[in-house]
Parts: C-alpha cells; structure tokens; sequence
C-alpha cells in the first residue's frame, strides 16, 4: 500500500485555512458574548480609575510628569500580558471539554489548532488595546513622539503579546483543566504590579527591584514611554532592560518564543494519553 | 456483511502501573453496531481512543476499514467520527456556529459547510435551537449536537463513549433513535455503555469487557444464554427467606441472592431441573411459597456474572 504524504504547500495552505476557521471562531464567540472582551478591561478600566485619580494624585512620577500619562504605558503591558491568561483558559477550556479530542480525531491540518488559538488571540488582543488607547485618551494620556514611534510602540505590543500567548497554550495544554486554569488566573496581578507599570522600582527593596526591573512588563512600560514621549524614563543608573527596552522586548519576545512554540507543539501532537 | 470494518488485535496500554488494556481484541462487521459494555475502569475509553487515533497503544494493532490507526491516522481520521465521554462542541458559539466551524475545519467549501449544517440540524430535531449558544442547551440537546457534529462528513465508523450517561430516559431515547437511523443508512457504530438495557436495545453484538480484555461476545440472546436461566422464588412469610435459601442452594450448588424482603433468585445450572422438583423439595421443608418461576437471566446479571462483581444482596 502506498501512502502517500500530501505535498509541504498542500499542507501548509490547509494549516492556513484552519488556522483562519479558528480564528473566525474567536469572531462567532465575541458576536455571541460581546461582553467577555468588556470583561477582560473591566480591570485595566479599574486601574485607569483607582490609579489615575486615587493614588495617581499622591503618586510623584520621577521627572515630575502627569501620572494619567505615566500610567498608561504601563496598563498597556498590563492589557497585553493578559494574552497569557486568556489563552491559557480558553486552550485548558477545550482540552477539558474534549473539543481538543475533536479536533485531533478529525482530518484537520493538527498546527492549525496552536496556530489558530494564538492567532485569535491576536485579534482580540488588538480589540483590547484599540479600547484601552480610547481609554487612554479620554483620561488625557497622548502620544507625543509622532506616528512612527507610536506605530513602533505598538508593534511591540503586538510582538510580545504573540510571543506571551504561546506561553498560554502551554500552560492550558498542560493543566488540561478549566478549573485549575481558572484558578490560575489571578496570579497575573502580582506578576503585572511587580514592574515598573504603576511605580518606579526605584524605591522598591534591591531583590524586588531586581526581579521588578528584570519583569518584561517593565521593559515593556519603558519601551511604550520612551516611544510615546509619556513621562517616567529612568535615569541614571538603571538595569539593562530598562535601559535598552526595545532590545529587551525583542529578545524576551524571541525567547519566549523560541521556548514555547516547541513545547506547546509537542505537548499538542503528543499522542498515547 | 462478515468484513470486518472494525478490527482490533491484542491492544495493550497502560498509564504507569495501572493496565487499561491487556490485549484486547475487537471485531466489528461493517454495518451494525457493536456494545461495548464494561464497568467503569474497564478500559473502553482508553480502546475508543486508540481506535479513534487518539492515543497510541503500547502493543498490538488496529485497523479501520483497513487502515492502521498508528500509522495512517490521516485515513482513518477521514473515516471516523467520535463523540467521546463529554459533549464536545464550544459552548460560547451557537449551534449552528458549531456546525458550520467543525464543517470548515472538515474541509468542506462555506457554502457547503452552511448546507450541511442545516440537513443536520433539520433532521435531528435541532433546527429551533440552531441560533442560540450552546451554553443555554439541554444536557440532551448538547449530546445531539455532539452526535451530529460527527455526521458532518458522513463518517464510515461512529464510535460513540457512553452517549447517554446522565441523559434522561426521554433524551436517551431520542439519541437512541438518531442511532438507529444512522445504521439504517449504513454507517457501522461502536458505542460503550454501562446501560445493559442500552446495548439491549442497540447492540448486535456484545462484547463485555473487564480489566482490559474481552471476557465475551454474543449477542444479546447468545450471551443471556451463556449464563443459564434463573429461577425466582416469592414466599408467603419472609421468616421462610432461610429455609428457602437452604433448598435453593442444596439444589443448585449456588447461593441464591435475596431480591426483595420476601423474594430470592438464583442461577440454575444448566439442564437437570424441572420446576415440579424445586416445587417439591420447597414443599418438604415446608416453605409456602406465592411464586416459582423460571426465566431468561436479563443482561444486567450476565454482565455482573460476566465481570466477576459480586450480585447486589441488597
Ligand atoms: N490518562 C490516564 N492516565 C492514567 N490512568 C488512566 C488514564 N486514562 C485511563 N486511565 C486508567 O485506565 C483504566 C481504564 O480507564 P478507562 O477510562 O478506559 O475506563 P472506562 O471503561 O472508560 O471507565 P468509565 O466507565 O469510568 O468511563 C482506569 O483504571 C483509569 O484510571
Ligand atoms: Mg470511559
């Protein structure tokens, strides 16, 4: 019997097309339940609020800027770190439920599945920061530096958020629970505030501060107000990634990424459990 | 009719110490509908998943309409469908949602995805439901949904993971007729139960399973008669339970099981006892009794004989 392997384009064009179908997955469940994009802002939207105006007004930011414009970079890497949750429940979601069991049963390209969760992820991802920026600018946030470092901040975002995501899929492929991974999620608030996003770490005790300034949330903060021209650049003696934020990104972002595409690739094709 | 659409030889998996399977062997005519009957831990999700491709078995082989499940997956995959031990389809999307995603990713062109979707839907009763979120569906609704989803390419091979488990008794029947009509139309089902009236009601073919091995086959008939008829007693003073049961069990060489405050039942062995015999000894030991009866065991006891568990005394 000859079985034959049907060629790389074939292949790679059915990976694309089902990754897309699951990306127009992610559009069916957001017409279906708007509300769940509103959910994932109601705390960033919270922190605007609570930071911004209660403890923004005691808050004294370094080079003596508006807090508001401090602030937002920094809810900005809060918003794309939520890439790790978000895809970590929905992956966990569906392995629990058997959707992942569907899937492989069925004679579907098998990358698509990862491929299409992060790039769905993707999507909503830039709902969100489109949402959070409308946000921003009605508390008085702006960027100053012009359009192309604007565009350059935000592609950073984007960049890093693909990378965080893939971390998600490993994680949700590993619990393989809703439950455990729901319980999971609000460990992303201790990770997202040990950083430079509300704070200068500079004030924090020498171990904290090194775990804060070594966060890739805070290289993350301190690309977007560099970028944008918000307040809040750090001077003087600062830790590596602080200093060179847009190298940090990138190398955090091709990390990440490096590590958890082949292990989120493995543990999905992994078969025999 | 005796080609074997299904065919499972010596699988053997296990997870750690535990043994799931320890060389079982399947055999599925195409076009009828095998039970797969064992209790639970038996091993029949971890075979319904090596079948399905799903997971890898440690040894032994298995083929679906002649393509082995290990090595050519891709053509097995494009024959099967499975619906496993939960309702597999995204909550959050509607039904119809459901159907027209799982149609794209089974490669069917939009428009025939669309199309597909709506015959399902229509012909197993869910059409009303189509546009709402399958969060809001019945238990029952979700488990049809679950079933159609399979049907999108018009499968060869159904396996089906305890489909009814939880069900209502009018849910499970509805399910029970969508199965039928699929193996009216030819397709060859393979579903696992615990519900011995279930694989009653469906089943060609049964095969019991325990610790991870068939411990037999038949149909339902062949496998009833396997075990014997049984005989029921009802007595008229349930102080007379004892000498009854010393009778019973003076005869037969078994202890009989107390089925009630008043009633016993117990395995005849096979041939050499007539009624008017068991009537006269329980006669001679003074025991009135208000019924005597012979009958076929119902499956429940073959399975319970079958897997070596002890008969419920209540
Ligand atoms: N992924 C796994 N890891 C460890 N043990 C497993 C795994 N899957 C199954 N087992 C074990 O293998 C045995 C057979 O399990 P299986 O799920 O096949 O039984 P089953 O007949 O489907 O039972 P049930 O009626 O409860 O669904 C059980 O002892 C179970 O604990
Ligand atoms: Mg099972």
């Amino acid at each position: 019997m000859i079985t034959s392997t049907p060629p790389l384009a074939h292949r790679l064009r059915w990976t694309f097309a089902d990754g897309l179908t699951l990306v127009g997955r992610e559009l069916g469940r957001l017409r279906q339940e708007p509300g769940e994009l509103i959910g994932a802002l109601v705390f960033p939207a919270i922190m605007v609020v609570l930071f911004g105006y209660v403890f923004g007004s005691a808050i004294q930011v370094p080079d003596g800027g508006d807090y508001r414009e401090y602030l937002m970079p920094g809810l900005f890497a809060m918003v794309t770190f939520s890439a790790v949750m978000g895809v970590m429940t929905r992956v966990a979601t569906d392995a629990s439920r058997g959707v992942m069991d569907r899937f492989r049963s069925m004679p579907m390209a098998r990358l698509a599945v990862p491929f299409g969760q992060t790039g769905a992820d993707l999507l909503t991802g830039l709902l969100m920061l489109a949402i959070m920026v409308g946000a921003g600018l009605l508390v008085g946030w702006q960027p100053h530096r012009g359009l192309i470092p604007t565009a350059q901040a935000f592609l950073l975002m984007i960049v890093l958020r693909y990378a965080l995501s893939w971390v998600g899929v490993y994680v949700g492929l590993a619990v393989k629970n809703d439950q455990v991974a729901d319980t999971m999620v609000p460990l992303f608030l201790p990770f997202t505030m040990l950083s430079n996003a509300f704070v200068p770490t500079g004030g924090m005790p020498g171990w904290l501060r090194f775990l804060a300034d070594w966060n890739p949330v805070s290289a993350l903060t301190a690309v977007s107000r560099e970028l944008f021209g918000n307040p809040g650049a750090p001077s003087g003696n600062v830790a590596w990634p602080l200093a060179h934020p847009v190298a940090a990104v990138l190398l955090w972002s091709a990390a990440l990424l490096v590590i958890f595409v082949p292990l989120s690739l493995r543990a999905y094709m992994r078969r025999g459990r | 009719m005796a080609d074997p659409i299904v065919v499972a030889e010596g699988l053997h998996k296990s997870f750690g110490d535990t043994h799931a399977l320890r060389g079982l062997d399947l055999s599925v005519p195409r076009g009828t509908v095998c039970g797969v009957l064992g209790p639970n831990g038996a091993g029949k999700t971890t075979a319904v998943r090596i079948l399905a491709t799903l997971s890898d078995p440690d040894a032994g082989h298995a083929r679906i309409a002649g393509y082995d499940v290990v090595r050519e997956a891709g053509k097995v995959r494009a024959r099967i469908g499975l619906a496993g031990q939960s309702a597999a389809v995204d909550e959050k999307l509607t039904g119809r949602g459901n159907l027209r995603m799982f149609g794209r990713l089974s490669h069917l062109s939009r428009r025939e995805a669309h199309r597909r979707a709506d015959e399902l839907l229509d012909r197993f009763g869910l059409m009303d439901a189509a546009d709402r979120q399958v969060a809001g569906y019945s238990g029952g609704m979700r488990r049809r949904l679950d079933l159609i989803t399979c049907l999108i390419l018009r499968p060869e091979v159904l396996f089906l993971d305890e489909p009814t488990t939880g069900l209502d008794p009018r849910s499970r029947g509805e399910i029970w007729d969508s199965v039928r009509e699929l193996v009216a139309d030819g397709t060859t089902v393979l579903l696992t139960t615990q519900y011995l009236d279930e694989a009653d009601q469906l089943a060609d073919d049964i095969a019991v399973i325990d610790h991870g091995q068939v411990v037999a086959t038949g149909t339902p008939d062949e496998l009833k008669a396997t075990i014997g008829d049984r005989l029921d007693v009802v007595v008229e003073d349930p102080a007379a339970l004892r000498p009854a049961a010393t009778v019973l069990n003076a005869l037969t060489g078994t202890d009989p099981t107390m089925t009630g405050a008043d009633r016993l039942s117990v395995a005849l062995p096979g041939g050499g006892l007539r009624l008017a015999d068991i009537v006269r000894e329980l006669d001679r030991a003074e025991v009135a009794a208000a019924d005597v009866r012979l009958r076929r065991p119902t499956l429940d006891e073959v399975f319970l004989r079958l897997t070596d568990r002890k008969e419920s005394v209540r």
